[in-house]
């Protein structure tokens, strides 16, 4: 059992998979099968809403493994997350063709009101989905390389590794807002059509998209204990606890960062190709520096250093706050504030580790691994 | 910090000087044209502005150049207004006594006339019963000229120096022997130079060479557009050698001055940008350079001093002027007291820990948000600027500095001093770099490690409040508005190296220039773009920043 040996010992990772897998395949049924009006309809509104929650997921487990196991926080995590959705929403964008407002058959609205004349270079291609999807993992993994390997090189650590990073989502956002960039401005990308010949407003299509982000999470989070239990993950750990003393026993450092660092920067950008498509817009808001720090926060609330932790914490947080927003939309920013300030103080290991508290304290099973 | 309040009220009082002494002037400017109707009944006025009823251009036009001239001979007050009135073509007569009115509109198609040479009130006619005193266009240049003549006897060199800056360009023989006439005896520097100019401009057209090359000295390096430009339409027509090589040489020094204020231009908006990142980053480098803390709420206290500024004004209606004089203090305690409060109940629990004291902050900060969403208004408040300081230091024709950049730029030099005294010169401040140096010693040597903790905190916050006086002056105010300045100030602390004000000042100053030279090819946004981008590649290379602290305190 080659392939379950990254789960041992995974408990919480065991039944947050168990429950997934409950929901990919009970969410389809009740909303296909039950017919509307009865109590146990899932309506495609909920289904949506779920996979967006579970793209949050899998952006969530992203930043927890580069957070959690390698020490680095980075406040620019919505930067690869957002540019894999544009990659994804340039794709949709041109499956628009002549249905467009303008009706012009190559190119996007947005350009036709600019008055543009050709379509740019780098749209060129996105016709294809094998392209499209070549660039949601390209585009994220080639600047987080890029961008990894001059600040891990030059050892660049800890506030400032986070402040730059912030400098960078921050920039990325001011470019995309700018016309001239060829990115519809601050509109963003929207009014899609279809993805791979399939209406995205289609009940089937929605199920689909919903069933490929549980696919997509459940991948990424096998992949993360993959790498986590393998010995680049122990030597991550020791990195992150003692980075000097690894560099001299004579790890290069900087690799073992690069190398997660671009993987957990890829796997973001995939949670935000599936986000364009279940949302329907794509715009630089994405990029702004807050959203990276809150999805900081959902990891930080479910439990650093767990990976499951991270996907109660963005789930929770993102239904905490669809509820309240509808609710309350004056008392979500208190609560959200509240928990920020509540879970670093009194719960610094997250919803996971009063968990792990909990079982401790009830005795019935011994504690699998040492908290990290 | 009652410290700050005296360099602020200082230049209130210069100001304040200042409005009084203009007040003075423009009051006894216009007792002396109360006088002069007094003493002059001129009945020679009468006569030609009864003219103006004939149908013919040429007589009306000599009408109107006798009025002007009487009115320059006799001092006679009637004579802009009548002239003005008539350019404009808001004179009119009434057909059945041909009595010359002005009107203005009452009610229903009916207009209310005052006689123009008595002032006095005549009732109200419908339009049918008057006639407009039409004006061609030669009569228009001939009007201008005569009532900027008029004015060039003005007893106020502001309203000298305004009809002088009309008359620059103008080639009316009359005109010029007026400006003549009045550069003679012309005392305020300014006024006469621009007379000077005006005759020197219109001197180009002089047959004689000799007098054209004077002229031509007078417009080296003149600031004023109309000197650039009479100069440049010589340079196209002049056959003379030396007549040309001097113009030239005179454009070029044109030029080069152009250039210098350019120069001197974007280096201000630079170091006006500059200040304000610096004030904005200067509490963020005391809690965080000093004491280890990532504060995200750093924003949201600026806003907080922003909102206090308003509530200020809002308590002491009618007192703009001096409004911000006790915001500063208030702002400093306000925001300050918020910053004890977040130290005691938050960041104490959390030292050691710079990374987690970043998401506290950040939900403290939305937390301050959403309450002043609630409590005050989602929208944009809005605060007043006191008159001292609005209004531009003219420093010559093609430069001016506004005043509230002037007077911000001062405010965050004053504040980053005092700053630095307390952090340098009183037991408070010596106790602060204690404990950031090595806590545990410094408890050892029995500083108050908590108290000293809240206060830096407090002290990081109230600066923050400061400076949110100062941006509520130059920005909108609003919920919102901390967030616009928290990155910028990160990004200062990071590359000023933290823990190092003198650091911060040189980071915020240079990325403020920086900015303003690339916005010109760049664009706004673009420059910004460039600056972060620059930021993270000048992180790569110098790791902590461009003064890095060293020794045992740069360990951890």
């Amino acid at each position: 059992m080659g392939l379950l040996q990254p789960l041992k010992g995974d408990t919480g990772g065991q039944i947050m998979l168990a429950v997934l897998a409950l929901i990919a395949i009970l969410v389809p049924i009740l909303n296909l099968l039950v017919p509307e009006g009865n109590p146990l309809h899932v309506s495609t509104f909920t289904v949506t809403l779920l996979g967006k929650y579970l793209t949050y997921a899998l952006l969530a487990v992203a930043v927890d493994l580069v957070w959690g196991y390698l020490g680095i926080l980075s406040l620019g995590h919505g930067a690869f997350f957002a540019l894999g959705g544009y990659a994804m929403g340039m794709y949709l964008m041109r499956q628009i063709g002549d249905r467009g407002v303008y009706g012009d058959p190559l190119l996007p609205d947005f350009m036709v009101f600019l008055d543009w004349q050709q379509l740019p270079w780098f749209w060129q291609g996105f016709d294809q989905f094998w392209y499209a999807a070549l660039m949601i993992l390209l585009v994220p993994g080639l600047l987080a390389f890029v961008f990894g390997w001059l600040a891990f090189r030059s050892r660049v650590t800890g506030v400032y590794l986070s402040i730059i990073t912030q400098a960078l989502t921050y920039a990325l956002m001011l470019a995309f807002f700018r016309n001239e960039m060829g990115f519809g401005g601050n509109n963003g990308l929207t009014d899609f059509k279809d993805l791979l010949g399939f209406d995205l407003q289609a009940d089937s299509t929605r199920i689909g998209l919903f069933l490929a982000s549980a696919l997509a999470l459940a991948l990424g989070y096998w992949a993360c204990r993959w790498i986590v239990t393998s010995k680049l993950g122990r030597v991550a750990v020791a990195v992150r606890d003692a980075e000097s003393r690894v560099r001299f026993i004579g790890y290069r450092v900087d690799r073992v960062k690069l190398a997660i660092w671009t993987f957990s920067a890829v796997l973001a950008g995939v949670a935000g190709a599936l986000y364009v498509p279940q949302v329907g817009i794509i715009n630089p808001g994405e990029f702004s520096p807050l959203n990276s720090i809150e999805l900081v926060v959902w990891v930080a609330i479910g439990g650093r250093a767990t990976l499951y932790g991270a996907v109660i914490g963005a789930v929770l947080v993102n239904y905490g706050k669809t509820v309240f927003t509808g609710v309350f939309p004056e008392a979500w920013l208190f609560v959200l504030g509240g928990l920020f300030v509540l879970v670093t103080v009194f719960l610094p290991a997250g919803i996971a580790g009063l968990l792990k508290t909990l079982r401790r304290r009830s005795g019935s099973e011994t504690i699998q691994e040492a908290s990290a | 910090m009652s410290r700050f309040g005296f360099g602020g009220s200082g230049s209130v009082g210069v100001m304040m000087l200042g409005l009084s002494l203009l007040l003075v002037t423009a009051a006894s400017s216009a007792a002396s044209s109360q006088g002069a109707d007094h003493l002059a009944p001129s009945s020679a006025i009468d006569i030609r502005v009864a003219q103006l009823t004939d149908t013919s251009f040429k007589i009306k036009e000599a009408a109107a150049q006798a009025i002007a001239e009487t009115g320059a001979e006799t001092g006679d007050p009637r004579a802009i207004p009548l002239l003005k009135a008539l350019l404009v073509g808001d004179l009119y007569y009434r057909k059945v006594d041909d009595r010359i009115v002005y009107v203005a509109p009452a009610g229903n198609s009916s207009w209310a006339l005052t006689d123009a040479l008595s002032g006095e009130a005549l009732g109200d006619v419908g339009r049918r019963d008057l006639r407009k005193i039409t004006v061609n266009n030669r009569m228009r240049s001939a009007l201008r000229a005569s009532i900027a003549a008029l004015t060039l006897a003005s007893p106020d060199p502001q309203l000298r120096l305004k009809a002088a800056r009309e008359m620059i360009g103008s080639d009316d023989p009359v005109v010029i022997s007026a400006v003549r006439a009045q550069l003679a005896v012309e005392d305020d520097k300014p006024v006469a130079d621009a007379l000077a100019l005006v005759v020197a401009i219109a001197d180009l057209k002089q047959p004689e060479a000799d007098s054209r090359l004077t002229a031509i000295e007078v417009l080296h390096g003149n600031l004023y557009p109309e000197a650039h430009n009479a100069l440049n339409a010589l340079l196209g027509s002049e056959e003379d050698v030396a007549v040309r090589a001097a113009t030239k040489a005179a454009l070029d020094a044109i030029d080069r001055k152009r250039q210098l204020n350019g120069s001197i231009e974007t280096l201000f908006f630079g170091l006006s940008l500059g200040s304000v990142l610096v004030l904005a980053a200067i509490g963020l480098a005391i809690t965080f350079g000093v004491m280890g803390v990532i504060n995200m709420a750093h924003g949201e206290l600026i806003m907080i001093g922003a909102y206090t500024t308003y509530l200020v004004q809002q308590l002491m209606p009618g007192l703009t002027e001096w409004s911000l004089l006790v915001a500063v203090p208030a702002a400093f305690l306000v925001s300050g007291a918020f910053g004890v409060a977040i130290e005691r109940t938050v960041i104490r629990f959390l030292y050691g820990r710079p990374l987690e004291t970043l998401l506290a902050t950040f939900g403290i900060s939305l937390i301050l948000q959403q309450l002043v969403r609630t409590t005050i208004s989602a929208q944009n408040v809005v605060v007043q600027n006191p008159s001292w300081m609005s209004g531009s230091l003219q420093l010559n024709p093609g430069l001016a500095l506004t005043y509230n950049r002037l007077y911000i730029l001062l405010f965050a030099l004053i504040v980053f001093a005092l700053l630095l005294l307390v952090l340098k010169r009183t037991a408070l401040g010596l106790q602060v770099r204690a404990v950031s140096q090595n806590r545990a010693m410094a408890r050892a040597m029995g500083v108050h490690s908590a108290r000293v903790d809240a206060l830096t905190f407090g002290l990081g916050a109230g600066i923050a409040g400061v400076a949110g006086v100062a941006l509520s002056q130059l920005t909108n105010v609003g919920p919102n508005m901390g967030q616009a300045y928290i990155i910028d100030s990160f990004m200062v602390v990071v590359f000023g190296g933290v823990g190092n004000l003198w650091g911060t000042l040189v980071a915020g100053m240079t990325l403020g220039v920086a900015n303003k030279l690339m916005e010109p090819w760049a664009g706004a946004v673009l420059a910004k773009i460039l600056v972060l981008v620059f930021i993270i590649l000048f992180i790569q290379k110098r790791p902590r920043g461009l003064f890095p602290q060293r020794g045992r305190a740069a360990a951890d």
